[in-house]
């Protein structure tokens, strides 16, 4: 099976209005798919739910971005109306008076919010693809993020319930893919990409480079070919 | 009052850095626990562990040496460093709930007598930035918070109970802030040291929470 799409546009096309969409990026561009978000910004749908650590912060605050660089974050999917949740760990600018476009639509009542711990966030993905339909965790236990969870002790400690997340597809950023979509990210961008990869329906990376099968060592790939759909890459 | 000074952002994050051991590794929140790297005491060998996915870093990138693909959490650009290993987020936060992080340092809105945290949300926002924040504040063994002693429109930081929403009850064991050295015991919070000329009254004058003085009360410790 070819998993090699010719264009971001192609790779995003059947993404139906009312899609969950996983999408990687820690905070800055590193790990960010922006030729594919930019692809689904032109592409339109809406009403999406996106899961993703940040709901937008680099095109904003420059977090992680090299100084001049402008690059695109999922802040262009909520300020052109596609957006009807976000579910993240960051989701608004440590500079208040530098608010992202999605702290504005939030507090407009445009788009709804669940704030998740970092760590939770990256767990209940990895439940999502690991067939786990929920776990407990000691994260959160007698803060906000334990109202209407269930609280169980082990061992004299206790611990939230907490669920699997999964999406209709996910949007990725690699460095490198072989034709049957064996990844390896670059550096520290490996964060949610590494996870989310194994959590959506449909999988979608961008990479830097698309080598033939055989061309990356078996003991070196990150994400094995099996969680991959669509790769593009980055002309 | 006679006004006196506050130490600075630097010299809280050096005596913060003295109470990190030869082969702790320890993650470093934003803010004034960013800059205790610089101070760690000679002979002591620390291991960064970061949230974006980041063991064993070093110096930060110097100017024209920035990739994207190499920051830790606070996006701050990491110089490539010997012995550093890369992982997914899933991975960095087994190591901090799993109990494989000594020492965390985290900045902080409000810390309670009982070493309640609270540093993620402004109620008056109405909307807030969790992070790793709770991750850290549960799973490393030891939490440390640096802060000013007070907030910008002069409250005491340090209180009974925390107004504002909770990281994690019961999770710092350590705080230094620019006028004071606080330690959390199991009744309350025990004054230990004091930045040069001020008097254990002076630093509980600006202090919500009951303070107990310690017999050894010093001078900051650097």
């Amino acid at each position: 099976m070819n998993k090699v799409a010719p264009t971001f546009g192609e790779a995003v096309a059947d993404v139906p209005d009312g899609s969950v969409l996983m999408i990687d990026g820690f905070a800055g561009p590193g790990g960010t798919p922006q030729n594919l978000i930019r692809a689904l910004r032109d592409h339109g749908a809406r009403d999406l739910i996106i899961v993703s650590n940040t709901a937008g912060l680099a095109s904003v605050i420059g977090f992680g971005t090299i100084p001049g660089d402008r690059p695109t974050d999922i802040g262009v999917l909520v300020e052109n109306e596609q957006v009807a949740k976000i579910i993240a760990s960051f989701p608004v600018s440590p500079s208040p008076s530098r608010p992202t476009a999605f702290e504005r639509a939030y507090l407009e009542g445009k788009v709804d919010l669940e704030v998740v711990p970092q760590g939770t966030l990256a767990e209940r993905i990895r439940a999502g693809g690991a067939g786990i339909p929920a776990f407990y965790t000691p994260t959160g236990v007698g803060t906000l993020m334990a109202e209407g969870k269930e609280v169980r002790s082990f061992e004299g400690r206790d611990y939230l319930l907490e669920t699997a997340l999964k999406a209709d597809f996910a949007l990725l950023r690699a460095h490198r893919a072989d034709t049957l979509g064996n990844t390896q990210y670059r550096g520290t961008s490996r964060n949610f990409n590494g996870v989310m990869a194994t959590s959506a329906d449909t999988v979608i990376m961008e990479v830097d480079e698309i080598v033939e099968s055989g061309e990356i060592d078996p003991g070196a790939v990150h994400t094995p070919g099996i969680y991959v759909d669509r790769i593009v890459e980055i002309a | 009052m006679q006004q006196k000074e506050r130490l600075d952002r630097e010299i809280v994050a050096m005596r913060v850095a003295r109470e990190l051991r030869d082969g702790d590794v320890v993650n470093l929140g934003i803010g004034i626990p960013t800059l205790c790297s610089q101070f760690v005491p000679e002979g002591r060998s620390v291991t960064y562990h970061s949230e974006s996915g980041v063991l064993g870093y070093g110096p930060m990138a110097e100017p024209g040496e920035e990739d994207v693909d190499l920051i830790n959490a606070g996006g701050q650009f990491l110089a490539p460093s010997p012995g550093m290993s890369f992982f997914n987020s899933v991975e960095g936060f087994a190591m901090i709930r799993g109990g494989h992080v000594d020492v965390a340092v985290l900045g902080a809105l409000q810390v309670s007598e009982r070493g309640d945290l609270a540093n993620w949300m402004l109620p008056h926002r109405g909307i807030g930035n969790v992070g790793g924040a709770m991750d850290l504040a549960v799973g490393a063994r030891r939490i440390i918070v640096a802060m000013e002693h007070t907030d910008k429109s002069g409250s005491p930081k340090v209180v009974r109970e925390c107004s504002f929403p909770l990281t994690a009850p019961e999770c710092v064991s350590l705080i230094v802030t620019d006028i004071a050295v606080m330690q959390v015991a199991h009744d309350g919070l025990i004054l230990t040291e004091t930045a040069p000329g001020w008097s254990a009254e002076d630093v509980q004058a600006l202090t919500e929470a009951r303070l107990d003085v310690s017999p050894d009360l010093g001078d900051f410790r650097l």
